[in-house]
């Protein structure tokens, strides 16, 4: 017994050092593994505070810029305003969102980063404002993300420019399917894989989310076609896409529920019970 | 002792403030960010309680980690230049080197500059290995290290000489 206790004695910087050392590892492993096992997040009281405090001075930094995303979007909405009566066929915005207004959360970003592998954002509204995980987050240009936790006054978001994350998008003009994912070089770019090899595609074309997803509405924008090549392996094309947005410089965002999620999920759960 | 204490607790808070608010904004090229947090580790007291020194250094990682969004890569990679600081220290300034008589906050000597220099290499390197946590980016890996490295040296660099302690 005694040994035992001259043992842990002697050792005890080396056995801190290891269980210290095996719950930061079980931290990084866990997070590496499935993002919503994340316990340590930027969405929480002290981290999530400090970032509103330094977001409140910095965003006087950016005001110009906002204030030209909102004239352009203004300028836009005011256009689709006054064609109105002329262009009957055009479908209202909310309609073409797929989303009723109420399901729109009107978002700011506190917290933006883009120079790992795996990037969050950090915006101020959280499930006191009907924020949940699995909601797709936009802004007046494209896509920017899917939320990933939320806590009451926080919710932090899985970025498009994370190589983990995966959305369902199409070519608009051929509807051909692929996975848009990201490959961690260009904050710029992300890339469109699986597309077959009958798309017809052209330098140029527009990239919109796809109807297959649950997460965002069919049709939102995501980027134009850059530079695409034939990927001998798999029979596929990779196509960069130059997003619309630059997500190195985000302000605010809406977060969008999809009216349908809730019965194509059910509908999916149902069906798998049946097999 | 109280005093050493103290400082000690101030660095810690201040070091971290200025990384969160000012360097964790710097991003050269789009992804070289200097990391003087670490700092706090290297200006440690060289003869102080190592337990301390591992537990203190575990917390700076892991708040790193909650404004990153990171997991607990900070945490583990500032847990290693913990435990190994002692082998670097002697790498750096031979087997027979008094414990006494190493000030790190001084004029920058060889020895000092190699201690500074494998201590940020050690902690860079197992950052963005546990960062990228993929064989197949080892390139990349590399490169984030070295030009994070050189970043972060010289952020140290000019943080150990704007704030010298006051001559006794």
């Amino acid at each position: 017994m005694q040994q035992i206790f001259n043992f842990i004695y002697k050792n005890s910087n080396r056995l801190l050092f290891l269980l210290l050392l095996s719950v930061s590892l079980l931290l990084t492993i866990q997070s590496h593994s499935y993002h919503k096992s994340r316990i340590i997040s930027s969405a929480n009281f002290l981290s999530g505070g400090v970032y509103e405090k330094i977001n409140n001075i910095t965003e006087y930094l950016n005001l110009k810029t906002e204030n030209d995303a909102l004239a352009l979007e203004n300028a836009r909405l005011k256009s689709i305003l006054f064609n109105m009566k002329d262009t009957t066929t055009i479908k209202k915005p909310e309609n073409l969102l797929g989303v009723a207004p109420d399901d729109i959360v009107v978002s700011k970003v506190i917290h933006n980063s883009f120079n790992t592998h795996e990037n969050f954002l950090t915006l101020n509204s959280g499930s006191n404002d009907g924020v949940k995980s699995d909601m797709g987050v936009i802004n007046s240009l494209g896509i920017v993300g899917i939320i990933d936790k939320t806590s009451p006054k926080y919710s932090t978001v899985v970025s498009i420019l994370n190589t983990k994350s995966q959305i369902n998008a199409k070519i608009k003009k051929s509807n051909h399917f692929g996975s848009l994912s990201w490959n961690g070089k260009n904050t710029g770019f992300v890339q469109l894989t699986d597309v077959p090899r009958l798309a017809a595609i052209r330098k140029g074309d527009t990239i919109v989310t796809g109807g297959q997803s649950v997460i965002f509405p069919e049709n939102i924008n995501i980027g134009t076609i850059y530079k695409y090549y034939y990927q001998e392996k798999t029979n596929y094309y990779v196509i960069d896409v130059k997003l619309f947005n630059d997500m190195t410089n985000l302000g605010h965002v809406y977060i969008i529920k999809s009216k349908d999620r809730d019965e194509v999920n059910n509908l999916e759960k149902e069906s798998k019970k049946d097999e | 002792m109280n005093s050493s204490l103290l400082v000690n607790i101030v660095r810690f808070i201040l070091l971290l403030a200025v990384q969160i608010i000012i360097f964790n904004n710097m991003n050269f090229l789009g992804f070289i960010m200097p990391l003087p947090y670490m700092l706090f580790i290297i200006l440690y007291p060289v003869n102080s309680n190592r337990a301390a020194l591992l537990l203190s250094s575990f917390l700076l990682g892991l708040t790193m980690d909650l404004f990153s969004n990171s997991g607990g890569i900070h945490a583990t990679a500032c847990l290693i230049l913990a435990y190994y600081r002692p082998y670097l220290f002697k790498f750096a300034f031979g087997v027979s080197y008094e414990y006494q008589t190493i000030k790190l906050n001084d004029t920058l000597t060889p020895e000092r500059f190699s201690f500074i220099f494998l201590a940020v290499v050690l902690h860079h390197f197992t950052l963005f290995i546990l960062e990228a946590f993929q064989v197949s980016f080892i390139l990349d890996i590399l490169i984030r290290t070295l030009l994070s490295t050189v970043f972060t040296i010289i952020s140290c660099i000019i943080i150990i000489y704007l704030i010298k302690p006051n001559k006794r």
